[in-house]
């Protein structure tokens, strides 16, 4: 089988890897940096695989869209980016609790209020701890190129099913602006099959299915929590993902993810250079976040350095890792600033200075 | 219980016994099967039971329950999906319209309608309602328009008259300062996207048929692929009005119907 090398926008990646994932139906509003997604969908989507491209009239139109198909068993995504995320947050937090499959990508930008539209990492607390009302989880997985940005929508889709449960791409505007070589799937068919919950029209032979994330009976409710919070456990148990990067005889760890991480490698690469033994632990998974393999590294090194493009979201989930075994520095940039190898090298030094020799 | 009563019972009893009259053709009113025998929450006298009799009649009739998808608003009717024995779904205060969309552009040879209030429908949800009817979904959207948030506790709503009386306007709506009841249903009328507009009631029993006859054009039109047909249903809300379920139904004919007319707002043109 030859294999597909193509040069490929992110966001145009991605929408492409949905069409070939099989997605049944994408509902978007323009919002930039991530507009592509949109506009290659509605392209020629619906001619290559019957799927449903619709431009809805606000986010909030457009993801409470995806809750109506999503909760007739179709594979289902809807993006945005960090302002318009904001505006979904109410239809995620129903689609969580009535435990609808979907995927949401959000390429953040920077923040707070309409920020800029360069990229950001904002949107970490949002994301990972629940933007929404309620205690509900987010599957989210932090892609850091553009190939992952393909890998991760067919793997989304399959973890979404599993658990019925929503899952986040969370990239940036950089990852979804820029142009790399990447191997594009094979298309898949569109699936058939239609999910025993999925409202499609009850026939005579079963029960009404109902899509709902109501109870009036505190007990009941607390019963659909319960069922929520053991799901969680699973996923917690199944599904952390994460990549270490000359971590074995790292003297110090930098933190990161998405494109900083990849900044990261740079730095630690040069750090290396001069004779500092620096590794990357990129957490992938950044909902269920790696604590326990953050946690064993902490042993093995004399300090972690957590950099993100914003004032400090996902350190608090490095802290929770290493317990207090090391000490953890850190390094932001805010409002689409990105930072250089150099920089973060140059922090790390700073950081550590004492014990640098 | 005197005499009369008991002889008049017992003859009723045996009656029963004998089963003579218990046959399919002397039902004269019957339990439509997409009614589920859950005891309904609403208020006695509200309209909302009879408009969901009316669906489930007409879901009935036109043999689509195995076809049918449902959205239930947030508001009174949140719990419509425990009385309709169809598949359906819940909506976001607002969305059900959206929702509906979702569900009819991934399953488009079922049958799809939201069932949303005065409160969902136009006001938090106007944004949604007015791009569905302007994009021309091809499901029925009904509008249940009793003038009043009645779930909350009888707040005004878009389409609370001028002067009517609520717990956030207890002196009258004062149009200068809270604005004008919002006619949506005149509004989208004028979108190309809608294809038949109507405007029913269920106080009376002639009104009662005309409002289901309407619903029943409506999925008719569906199944042809029309386009967006719009029901509104003006109803009373004795609780929130304050008044008995007959003193609501008076009120309705001299206030609500005067100001939001019964008729067709646009008939089918082809
Ligand atoms: S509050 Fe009003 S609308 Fe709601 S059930 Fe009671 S009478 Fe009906």
């Amino acid at each position: 089988m030859k294999k597909e090398y193509v040069l490929m926008k992110g966001n145009e990646a991605l929408a492409e890897a949905a069409i070939r994932a099989g997605c049944d139906a994408y509902f978007g509003y323009p919002i930039t940096p991530q507009s592509e997604i949109l506009e290659y969908l509605s392209l020629n989507a619906n001619e290559r695989t019957g799927m449903v491209v619709l431009q809805a009239e606000s986010e909030i139109a457009s993801i409470n869209m995806g809750y109506g198909a999503a909760g007739a068993g179709k594979r289902v995504m809807t993006s945005s980016s960090s302002p318009g995320m904001s505006l979904m947050q109410e239809g995620i937090s129903y689609i969580a609790c009535a435990e609808l499959p979907c995927l949401l990508v959000n390429i953040q930008r920077g923040g707070p209020g309409l920020g800029t539209i360069q990229p950001g990492q904002a949107d970490y607390f949002q994301t990972v701890k629940g933007g929404g009302h309620g205690d509900y989880k987010l599957i989210t997985l932090a892609p850091s190129t553009v190939q992952e940005l393909v890998d991760f929508v067919d793997l989304s889709f399959d973890i979404a099913f599993k658990y019925r449960n929503p899952v986040m791409i969370l990239a940036d505007g950089a990852l979804g602006q820029m142009m790399e070589k990447v191997l594009l799937p094979e298309q898949k068919e569109r699936i058939k099959e239609v999910p025993s919950w999925a409202t499609v029209g009850k026939s005579k032979d079963r029960e009404k299915n109902v899509i709902t994330s109501l109870s009036l009976d505190p007990h009941h409710m607390e019963e659909i929590n319960l069922q929520l919070q053991a799901k969680y456990r699973q996923i917690e148990k199944n599904e952390v993902r994460y990549e270490m990067t000359d971590c074995d005889d790292a003297d110090y760890v930098i933190v990161a993810y998405g494109l900083v991480a990849r900044i990261s490698q740079k730095a630690a690469h040069l750090a290396r250079e001069k004779g500092i033994k620096v590794g990357v632990f990129r957490p992938i998974s950044l909902y269920p976040f790696p604590y326990e393999a953050l946690n064993k590294l902490a042993d093995n090194v004399k300090g972690f350095l957590d950099v993100e493009m914003n004032a400090g979201q996902m350190i608090e989930d490095v802290k929770l890792s290493v317990l207090g075994k090391k000490p953890i520095e850190f390094h932001g940039r805010m409002g689409g600033v990105i930072p250089s190898p150099e920089e973060i090298l140059q922090k790390l030094e700073e950081k550590f200075a004492g014990e640098l020799v | 219980m005197n005499e009369r009563t008991m002889t008049e019972e017992q003859h009723f009893e045996q009656m029963i016994e004998e089963e003579s009259i218990c046959i399919n053709d002397n039902i004269v009113y019957d339990k439509p099967e997409t009614l589920t025998d859950t005891p309904m929450h609403y208020c006695p006298g509200c309209g909302h039971g009879v408009a969901h009799r009316l669906l489930a009649e007409v879901i009935d009739e036109l043999d689509i329950q195995d076809k049918t998808i449902g959205v239930a608003p947030v508001g009174c009717s949140v719990l419509a999906y425990n009385y309709l024995n169809i598949d359906m779904q819940e909506a976001a205060h607002g969305r059900a319209s959206a929702v509906a969309t979702g569900i009819k552009r991934v399953l488009p040879d079922k049958f799809v309608f939201s069932y949303q209030g005065d409160g969902d429908l136009a006001a938090i949800g106007t944004g949604e309602t007015i791009h569905t009817c302007n994009r021309g979904e091809n499901i029925l959207i009904v509008f249940i328009n009793n003038g009043i948030y009645g779930m909350t506790g009888g707040q005004m709503a878009p389409t609370t008259l001028p002067g009517m009386k609520s717990t956030t306007s207890p002196n009258g709506r004062d149009i200068i300062t809270m604005g004008n009841p919002l006619k949506i249903t005149e509004l989208i009328a004028q979108l190309p996207g809608t294809y038949y507009v109507t405007r029913c009631a269920v106080n009376t029993p002639v009104n009662v048929r005309k409002a289901k006859m309407a619903l029943k054009k409506s999925f008719e039109y569906q199944k042809e692929n029309k386009g967006l047909c719009f029901v509104e249903i003006v109803t009373n809300c004795p609780s929130n009005w304050k008044m008995s379920p007959l003193e609501s139904n008076k009120w309705l004919e001299e206030n609500m119907l005067p100001f939001y007319p019964l008729g067709d707002i646009k008939k089918p043109t082809n």
